[in-house]
């Protein structure tokens, strides 16, 4: 009997000593390096390491050229990790490509769907690709509107029609518009250097503005912040950051919890063996409220004191 | 790098390839510097992904988009010689209007070829090699095919008064030559190639993107210029495969940038940029340094 219980606990030590020293690699592919995607990977890693896995990170970035996005899948597939953690549309996209056989999670990722990446949302009849999608709560976003423009009849959108994700945003906005009886009107953007001009045109045609999670708007808010201000036009964005830039609130996903969410999703797959097949697509819906008290006052509105109440963060 | 990054890197350089040449051929055949092909490279990008989406072969899809690609640089070659606008802006006001067209022609601005038939697929499929191996094999074999039938082209009769046109307008206009039509000839041509090139792009990555053609000139023109420096141009037939071959030669770089060890030089991704225009600097130099200091019978 002792003999057995020595045995016994000499073989747990042996399996749980295996199981600790077990470490893994994880290739990451990402277009560009941004505030958003770069929390969403390091969300990711974090939450590996929180849990104990011993993970080595290869991060390549391809500094926003698609050429180069291909060709990390190259070096990927020669540094054989035991996953592919894919940031955004563009590097999923050529991961699914040419990656079969070791599992990639996409994440940050606004339609998988229309991507080509999934079938269905349920994943079903999936490969070895499953992950997260970004895809914001519209409905919130214009119930966020109402909220501070009452008054609001028609929602002006800029956003840059050659971004993939932007166009699915709009047409989801319109669609929650139509449903709370709000017209959209759009202005569409080819560059960063467009924004004001777009802003612009929204002035008389809108009660108030939107700016969905368009990369190319939102690195030139700014030029949108400052029509608005001079029009009274209330700003209201998807991202937090752009609050604090000057835009009136934002009701977001926190790119950061969204990487602590892929992570979790990468840990099931590495650590506990479970098919990315297996593995429906994930949303995140622990949502962050900004206002910015100072932006409204000079946008011509007046946040409601609950709002300001509940919010996460407030910008005076 | 390893085996895996270093046929990527030929898989890009043979798939951009034809890109390079057509940029060879405006930029130094004809003289005529042409940013069309920024936009004429997600141009045939487009055409292939809505052809093969149609259900048409991806063959086919091949031969469409070169049409696509030789009416913008037709293009860019009439706003030029008929309508006197100056080359560069020409070219880079069919560029901006690529940009909406090919918007159009897809409908949105990312089309996924996932899960659809590609020549890839076709090729990995009928070799039963790995898709590593096949994928630079079958754009080798296209760049061949077409740089045969370009060196064929350039000894005709016509191939010659392209070829004289970039060297010297006057004396070819004397000879009865009508440059215009070389010019709108040549650009759509070059224009072409570089279509072929985004819909074996297309087809390679999985997905056509209406933004896939940012850089395309810088990494043309790149190419093009280390071709020649490492490969020599003394005649168009060398100077053609120089072309081709600098484009292997700068994604090689590229692939080297990717697998340098990070950490170590306290290099980071953001420094890919910066670390890749270094490895081009160094390939254009290195004759040039060897020429100063190694004697002249040597080389």
């Amino acid at each position: 009997m002792k003999k057995i219980i020595l045995t016994v606990v000499a073989l747990c030590l042996i399996a749980s000593t295996a199981f600790a020293a077990k470490s893994y690699t994880v290739s990451v592919t990402q277009i560009v390096e941004h505030p958003a995607l770069d929390a969403i990977r390091k969300g990711t890693l974090d939450r590996l390491k929180e849990k104990g896995v011993d993970v080595t990170a290869n991060v390549h970035i391809a500094q926003g050229n698609p050429a180069t996005n291909v060709q990390i899948i190259s070096q990927i597939i020669g540094e054989q990790p035991d996953l592919v953690l894919a940031i955004a549309t563009p590097g999923a996209q050529a991961a699914a490509q040419k990656i079969k056989d070791i599992p990639i999670v996409f994440t940050g990722v606004t339609d998988p769907v229309s991507a080509g990446l999934v079938k269905d949302l349920a994943n079903s009849g999936g490969g070895n690709i499953t992950g997260m999608s970004d895809f914001s709560p519209m409905d919130k976003h214009v119930a966020l509107i109402q909220e501070v423009v009452p008054t609001v009849k028609t929602i002006g959108v800029i956003y840059n029609a050659g971004e993939p994700n932007s166009v699915v945003l709009v047409n989801k906005l319109k669609e929650e518009a139509a449903k709370a009886g709000l017209s959209v009107e759009e202005a569409t953007i080819a560059n960063s250097s467009g924004v004001y001009q777009a802003a612009k045109s929204l002035v008389g045609r809108a009660d108030a503005v939107y700016v969905p999670t368009d990369n190319t708007v939102v690195s030139a808010i700014e030029s949108a912040v400052k029509v608005c201000r001079q029009n009274k036009l209330p700003l209201i964005a998807a991202d937090v950051d752009s609050v604090s830039r000057g835009a009136v609130a934002a009701v977001a996903l926190d790119y950061y919890k969204m990487g602590l969410q892929s992570g979790d999703m990468a840990y099931r797959i590495l650590v506990e063996g479970v098919k990315p097949s297996d593995m429906p697509v994930e949303f995140l819906n622990d949502l962050n409220l900004h206002v910015n008290k100072k932006a409204a006052a000079s946008m011509g509105v007046t946040l409601p004191e609950e709002m300001i109440q509940r919010a996460e963060k407030v910008i005076e | 790098m390893t085996t895996y990054a270093l046929f990527g890197a030929l898989e890009m350089g043979f798939a951009y390839g034809l890109m390079v040449i057509g940029v060879y051929i405006t930029f130094r055949v004809l003289d005529f510097p042409d940013l069309t092909v920024d936009g004429s490279l997600p141009l045939g990008a487009s055409v292939t992904a809505v052809c093969i989406s149609a259900g048409y072969s991806p063959a086919l899809a091949i031969l469409l988009s070169a049409g696509a690609g030789f009416l913008a640089g037709a293009m860019t070659g009439v706003l030029n010689t008929k309508f006197k606008i100056l080359h560069l802006l020409a070219s880079i006001l069919t560029m901006i209007s690529l940009y909406s067209i090919n918007l159009r022609i897809m409908g949105r601005p990312n089309m996924t070829l996932l899960g659809q038939d590609t020549v890839v697929d076709w090729f990995i499929e009928s070799t039963g090699w790995a898709a590593y191996l096949s994928t630079p094999f079958l754009f080798l074999i296209i760049c061949i095919l077409a740089v045969a039938v370009l060196i064929w082209f350039l000894h005709t009769e016509q191939g010659l008064a392209f070829l004289a046109t970039g060297d010297n307008k006057q004396m070819i206009t004397s000879q009865g030559v009508n440059t215009d039509s070389v010019i709108i000839f040549g650009v759509g041509l070059s224009n072409a190639l570089v279509a072929i090139s985004g819909s074996l792009v297309a087809q390679n990555q999985g997905a056509a993107d209406v933004n896939m053609g940012v850089g395309t000139i810088i990494a043309g023109l790149a190419s093009v210029i280390i071709g020649e420096t490492v490969f020599g141009d003394k005649t168009i037939t060398r100077a053609l495969i120089a072309a081709l071959l600098g484009s292997v030669l700068y994604r090689i770089a590229i692939a080297l940038a990717l697998g340098l060890k990070l950490g170590e030089f306290s290099f980071t991704p953001s420094d890919l940029n910066l670390i890749t225009a270094l490895l081009v600097v160094t390939a254009l130099v290195m004759p040039r340094v060897k020429r100063k200091f190694l004697p002249r019978s040597a080389s």
